[in-house]
């Protein structure tokens, strides 16, 4: 059983299902990435799997325990970090205000990983006190990143953390994902880039109309002849 | 050619009333600002909350004068003003408890929440009239001026005076202690940048643990306080009348919405935008043309733009072209 798993998860925002059973999850220290085609339910699934809509069906569960009925803010104290897709950063405040309210629910002194986050994104550091809202897309996402991780979390969600950036950008931001990975942190991502994405996957998930359709290593995905015609654009 | 007495008769009936003015509607607005940013809707109660405050100031200050208790060379409502907002933070919350909760727990939409503030505006203002009345009450006592226009007179050798009321003297020395206070609280303390995360990024900031409930009963806190301390002021150097503060509503809203709705340093310039514009068109330049020009050229009338009866038609003409020209205010509004 995975350390983070949303488990047959069925359910939406109103009355209509978005999810059909779906099933996402990832191991400490690795990489689990979600693909499939617009509109397929990746983000709603990453939603479910941190608290922010009600499933049906199925459950989520976190080292072994069960946390479906939890709240977000709940959900972050357990060691969850989540960067949404859109609106992830606050667009007023200084780029140190955006890492300082990341680590709100820390009592501790936090300068240390801080630093840590400085050194992973070094442009934040030059760029601290200027409004994250005046730094370009690909900053903008090392922001929301570096602000998920002020909180030290065990897992960290990303949804789709390359979308607008740069090919150079996106291959340092995998790197620096990667890196993050390594300290033993559990990561799942949505990407559409899923070529690169699924090369630095551990676990690939490829999801289309809320449903799983092919769960594999990432490796065995991009050789998968099917999974290469219907997804990569052969 | 008299430049000196022009100035004197500029500080002295427009300059000097414009800044106190200006520094009672600063800290109405940064209330209704301060709602906006957290709340998202226009709290049109934000009138009666001040005029509320204050008749609670007055009553203590009543109770403090019965007992022989007084500021001295300052007026008694500062002593009892602290009581005065204690209370309205007690009503503005209660309030909240009753009325507001109940839709962002519906998620209503901002319009329920203006049209539930009117409603609540309504119930203030019956509550505020079955206290006290709806008579004048005088609310300053102490000393009535730091200097007179005779002392100034005496000092300077000019034909022209400038009297500083005390009332004016607090209301600009105030507002500079509020708004400092404010400011440094939003950008240093840890609770004050969780309420800008809030107002900024609802979502995210919940996705930081940020909880809620407790970034709003701090708005309704500070929105409490400043209502009270802007209306006490304005109650001091004017007069205390329940009707007035309703009327405050326009140039109040005004100020906020020029400055930019949901920004405090708008909410601080709007106030003194609105009130050196409401003075500046009504005042009559008659006296400072006559020190300006040789001889005869002073033509007859008081040479005012407008009557100071359609004082409030300023903050309405300036409220119309800034939402014409830019609706989010010169501060890009919408956070705090
Ligand atoms: N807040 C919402 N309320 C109602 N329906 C929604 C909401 N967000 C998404 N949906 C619907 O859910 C479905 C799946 O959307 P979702 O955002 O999960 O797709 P996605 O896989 O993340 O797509 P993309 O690659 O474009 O980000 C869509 O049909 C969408 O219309
Ligand atoms: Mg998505």
């Amino acid at each position: 059983m995975s350390f983070l798993l949303g488990k047959n998860m069925t359910g939406g925002y109103g009355s209509t299902d978005i999810l059909h059973d779906c099933t996402i999850g990832v191991e400490q220290g690795e990489i689990a990435v979600v693909v499939g085609p617009n509109g397929a339910g990746k983000s709603t699934a990453m939603k479910a799997v941190f608290g922010m809509l009600n499933i049906r069906e199925g459950q989520v569960t976190m080292d072994g325990e069960d946390i479906t009925a939890l709240t977000p803010q709940a959900r972050v104290q357990k060691g969850m970090g989540f960067v949404p897709q859109t609106h992830n950063v606050f667009t007023s405040m200084s780029v140190e205000e955006n890492l300082e309210m990341g680590a709100f629910i820390r009592n501790d002194d936090f300068s240390g990983t801080l630093a840590q986050v400085f050194d992973l994104f070094p442009i934040l550091k030059e760029k601290r006190n200027q409004p994250a809202g005046e730094l370009s897309g690909g900053q903008r996402q090392q922001v929301a990143v570096g602000r998920a991780l002020m909180t030290q979390p065990k897992v960290l969600m990303l949804d789709e953390p390359t979308a607008g950036v740069s090919p150079i950008v996106m291959d340092e931001l995998f790197d620096r994902i990667i890196e993050i990975a390594r300290t033993g942190i559990a990561i799942l991502m949505v990407e559409q880039n899923a070529k690169q994405a699924l090369n630095i996957a551990d676990k690939g998930y490829v999801l289309a109309q809320g449903k799983n359709l092919y769960t594999d290593t990432g490796e065995a995905l991009l050789a998968d002849p099917d999974v290469r015609k219907a997804f990569l654009g052969g | 050619m008299d430049i000196l007495n022009a100035l004197a008769v500029l500080l002295n009936f427009l300059v000097i009333p414009a800044l106190a003015y200006g520094s009672q509607l600063a800290l109405g607005a940064l209330g209704v600002t301060l709602i906006y940013g957290v709340l998202r809707f226009s709290n049109f109660a934000h009138g009666e909350l001040m005029a509320f405050g204050t008749m609670t100031t007055i009553l203590v200050m009543w109770l403090l004068q019965s007992a022989g208790i007084s500021g001295g060379f300052l007026p008694t409502a500062l002593i009892a003003m602290p009581v005065g907002i204690l209370v309205a933070v007690l009503l503005a919350l209660g309030t909240d408890r009753l009325v507001y909760k109940f839709y962002r727990k519906q998620k209503s939409p901002p319009v329920i929440f203006l049209i539930g503030s009117l409603a609540v505006m309504f119930f203030y203002n019956g509550l505020i009239r079955f206290v006290i009345g709806p008579d004048d009450q005088n609310v300053a006592d102490g000393a009535r001026f730091i200097f007179t226009a005779g002392d100034f007179k005496k000092w300077s050798g000019l034909a022209e005076g400038i009297a500083f009321r005390t009332t004016q003297g607090i209301s600009i020395v105030v507002a500079i202690l509020c708004v400092a206070a404010l400011f440094w609280f939003l950008n240093k303390t840890k609770t004050g940048k969780s309420m800008r995360a809030y107002s900024d990024n609802e979502n995210l900031a919940l996705l930081s643990g940020v909880n809620p409930e407790k970034v709003v009963v701090i708005a309704w806190v500070l929105a409490a306080s400043l209502a009270t301390i802007a209306g006490t002021m304005y109650g001091m150097d004017k007069t205390f009348k329940p009707f007035i503060y309703l009327q405050l509503l326009l140039p109040i809203f005004a100020s906020a919405i020029v400055g930019g709705l949901g920004s405090p340093i708008g909410a601080v310039v709007g106030g003194f935008i609105i009130a050196f514009s409401e003075i500046a068109v009504t005042f009559a330049y008659k006296k400072v043309i006559g020190y300006l020009t040789p001889g005869d050229w002073v033509p007859d009338g008081l040479i005012q733009l407008l009557s100071t009866d359609y004082k409030f038609a300023v903050s309405f003409a300036i409220l119309v072209v800034v939402l014409l020209v830019r609706p989010t205010g010169i501060f890009k509004g919408q956070t705090i």
